[in-house]
């Protein structure tokens, strides 16, 4: 192994873990927050690819902008749309079932799972069990060479960015606005956030609806990656736990943290071995730090 | 007379049923039911192992599919040998192996063969459980990790095309032979279901026995606060490892017996979904009543095997909607219905406060989910 392609695996496997982050930090939030573990999650991812197609295939190339979907205008606006066309639905599915199971996570679990079926299937019926593509634009085609031996395509640096900038909203949005901190508050201490008047289930409902809405946004940047399918999310989301089981519950750094590690550990024992026994070896790497550490890299500290 | 259908209506119960699996389905049901119903039997004792863990202990293990594909395979690999007249297995050749596996040596055994397909999902419930337990990671966690390494095996099976044939699994094929007999011969066949019902019935006989003694009601407790459980002086990890290894025993125990009356193992039955699919059995039976997880592998997979051959496509729907509708609207499931309403109606027949000792309460994970809650700061 020469060290540029050490380098090169590790930058797929840092753009790997950016989407791993996008889904894994509404996990982490819901189920810091209401102990809810959402296994429809990678159902949300699908439905944020499927948005992204739609707005693109059908929406802008009806509109007749060839011009502008090949300019990539339409894809990032279409990027906008997976999130809002996602957070609603996840705000639907909160409202529908996720509230109705307050305080009986593992019943969550199953009735989320379920919803994730539905899900599919309705996928399926609507857009057909084989593959689409997304049109990628003009401008994200090519590489970026660092060296001769070391290229960085443009549409994995675009996904680092993207989630940079998701993250960085995020941290301004828990850290600088009223409705972010009420968040954080009820994250520290359910009980006394609402009896300082926070309205906690709509805290819950707002969160589950953000979460779902990265998710989504992680949907349309895999269109860059490749096609889509009525099962694109199951891929996604066992890795998208891990994340939340190493990283802590409710921890931006935690999360983030975790999902570059766990891409770029993927992406190197990938190298090094084969893709499945590079995925056993983070596993193990996993629980053999859940030894050390059992509530994760970040834990939040609070005295109730 | 009452009095005796009072004090053994259960055991008489229990006999009967039995009498009717053992005597009257052979000669009513046609070869291929007879088959499919074997099958449902081989889920049953599978979904008996999860109710222990999951219904009476709390702990939800999405790894079962994995513990019953290891004891199918391991079986298989014994039946593979004979079938190819103790040579190499077909497929081996394909990928040019002139001589068995080291792996492999072992399975020529059938003793050994049945005793790994049981002890060895045993040891691996034991390993996990006991890393996993020792660190107190419990509830939801339990789950992911258990999801995972269910993913990961799976994947890591698919891998080894040389070894064990890859996606393609392990099938039985028409010289298919078990300890001498032809498995295309319908006597084998029925004593193969035979075994099916007697294995069941030991299976159901163990775990009332658990779960009716002090190691059953150590269970509950461990479901409904484990901390207290802690301070008063049990070692909740030692119980958590015994009942989680229990239960993959019965897994592989079912693995078993599936495997002759499936006729093929393949990875396909050890992934995420399969093992997920098991915990719908019992959640629609009635969890925490081991007669309801035994009743609902038989009504789901049967329900399964009619709609699947309607449209396949509609199977998936519905099991989306009875996860939904059967935790929104009956978290007891059928089993814990029929408990819960049955009692009220002959207390209110009687004139009597209900009973009190309804094994089901849907409150019975909110303490659990206070542990999660714990746990989680």
């Amino acid at each position: 192994m020469d060290p540029s392609e050490i380098v090169q695996q590790a930058f797929n496997g840092l753009s790997l873990g950016s989407i791993l982050l996008l889904a894994a930090l509404g996990l982490a939030f819901s189920f810091g927050l209401m102990n809810v573990i959402n296994m429809a999650h990678g159902e949300f991812i699908m439905i944020g690819a499927y948005a992204t197609y739609i707005f693109q295939q059908k929406i802008a190339l009806a509109v007749g902008e060839s011009a502008a979907v090949h300019g990539g205008v339409f894809f990032i606006l279409s990027i906008v749309v997976a999130f809002i066309v996602t957070a609603i639905i996840g705000l639907l599915i909160e409202a529908l079932v996720i509230r109705r199971l307050y305080g009986r996570p593992l019943d969550t679990l199953l009735a989320t799972w379920g919803i994730g079926l539905i899900l599919q299937t309705l996928a399926r019926l609507i857009f057909g069990a084989s593959n689409v593509a997304v049109t990628a634009p003009d401008w994200l085609k090519g590489a970026w060479n660092v060296t001769d031996m070391i290229a960085l395509p443009y549409k994995r640096l675009f996904i680092i960015g993207l989630v940079t900038l998701c993250v960085l909203g995020i941290y301004i949005y828990l850290n600088r606005s009223a409705s972010g901190r009420r968040m954080r508050a009820a994250l520290q201490n359910r009980e006394m956030a609402a009896s300082l008047g926070v309205a906690t289930r709509r805290v819950d409902a707002y969160t589950f609806a953000l979460g779902a809405g990265l998710a989504g946004i992680a949907g349309a940047a895999l269109t860059l990656l490749g096609q889509i399918g009525p099962t694109l999310g199951t891929g996604y989301i066992v890795d998208a736990f891990l994340v939340v089981v190493l990283g802590g519950v409710g921890s931006l750094p935690g999360t983030v943290i975790a999902a570059t590690l766990i891409g770029v550990f993927n992406a190197i024992f990938e190298l090094s071995t084969t893709a499945t026994l590079g995925k056993v070896l983070v596993f193990i790497l996993i629980i053999v730090f859940l030894q050390w550490r059992p509530a994760g890299l970040v834990t939040l500290r609070s005295r109730a | 007379m009452i009095a005796i259908i009072r004090r053994y209506g259960q055991w008489l119960t229990f006999a009967a049923v039995g009498l009717l699996l053992l005597f009257v389905a052979p000669q009513v049901l046609s070869g291929f039911n007879l088959n499919l119903l074997g099958r449902f039997l081989a889920y049953a004792i599978v979904a008996l192992g999860l109710d222990l863990i999951w219904g009476y202990a709390g702990m939800l293990s999405l790894g079962q599919g994995l513990f019953f594909a290891i004891g199918a395979y391991c079986f298989a690999m014994y039946v593979q040998i004979e079938q190819s007249g103790g040579k190499l297995p077909d497929f081996m050749g394909l990928y040019g192996l002139t001589q068995l596996p080291a792996i492999w040596l072992p399975f020529q055994s059938p003793v050994f063969a049945l005793a790994a397909a049981i002890l060895l999902p045993m040891g691996l419930a034991a390993l996990l459980g006991y890393i996993i337990f020792r660190s107190r990671v419990k509830g939801v966690y339990f789950s992911i990790i258990t999801q995972a390494l269910t993913f990961i095996v799976s994947l890591l099976l698919i891998g080894q095309q040389q070894l064990i044939n890859g996606t393609n699994g392990l099938p039985i094929n028409d010289a298919g032979t078990l300890f001498g007999h032809s498995l295309q011969q319908d006597s084998t066949k029925q004593a193969i279901y035979t075994v099916t019902v007697i294995c069941l019935g030991f299976a159901y006989l163990l775990c009332r026995w658990l779960c009716g003694s002090r190691f059953g009601q150590v269970l509950v407790a461990l479901r409904d606060d484990e901390n207290r459980l802690r301070f008063v002086g049990y070692n909740p990890v030692k119980i958590k490892v015994i009942v989680f290894a229990v239960s993959a025993g019965l897994a592989g125990l079912g693995g078993v017996l599936f495997f002759p009356q499936g006729g093929i193992i393949s990875p396909a039955a050890m992934g995420i979904v399969p093992s997920i699919e098991m915990v719908i059995w019992v959640a629609v039976g009635g969890r925490g009543t081991l007669i309801g997880a035994v009743l609902g592998a038989l009504v789901v997979n049967e329900g399964k095997s009619f709609i699947s051959t309607q449209s396949p496509d509609a199977w998936q729907l519905v099991m989306g909607l009875l996860f939904v509708g059967v935790v929104l609207l009956f978290p007891a499931g059928i089993a814990g219905s029929v408990q819960l309403y049955g009692s009220r109606l002959l207390a209110r027949f009687r004139q009597q406060r209900p009973n009190a000792d309804v094994e089901f309460s849907p409150e019975a994970d909110s303490p659990a989910a206070a542990g999660v809650m714990e746990a989680s700061r």
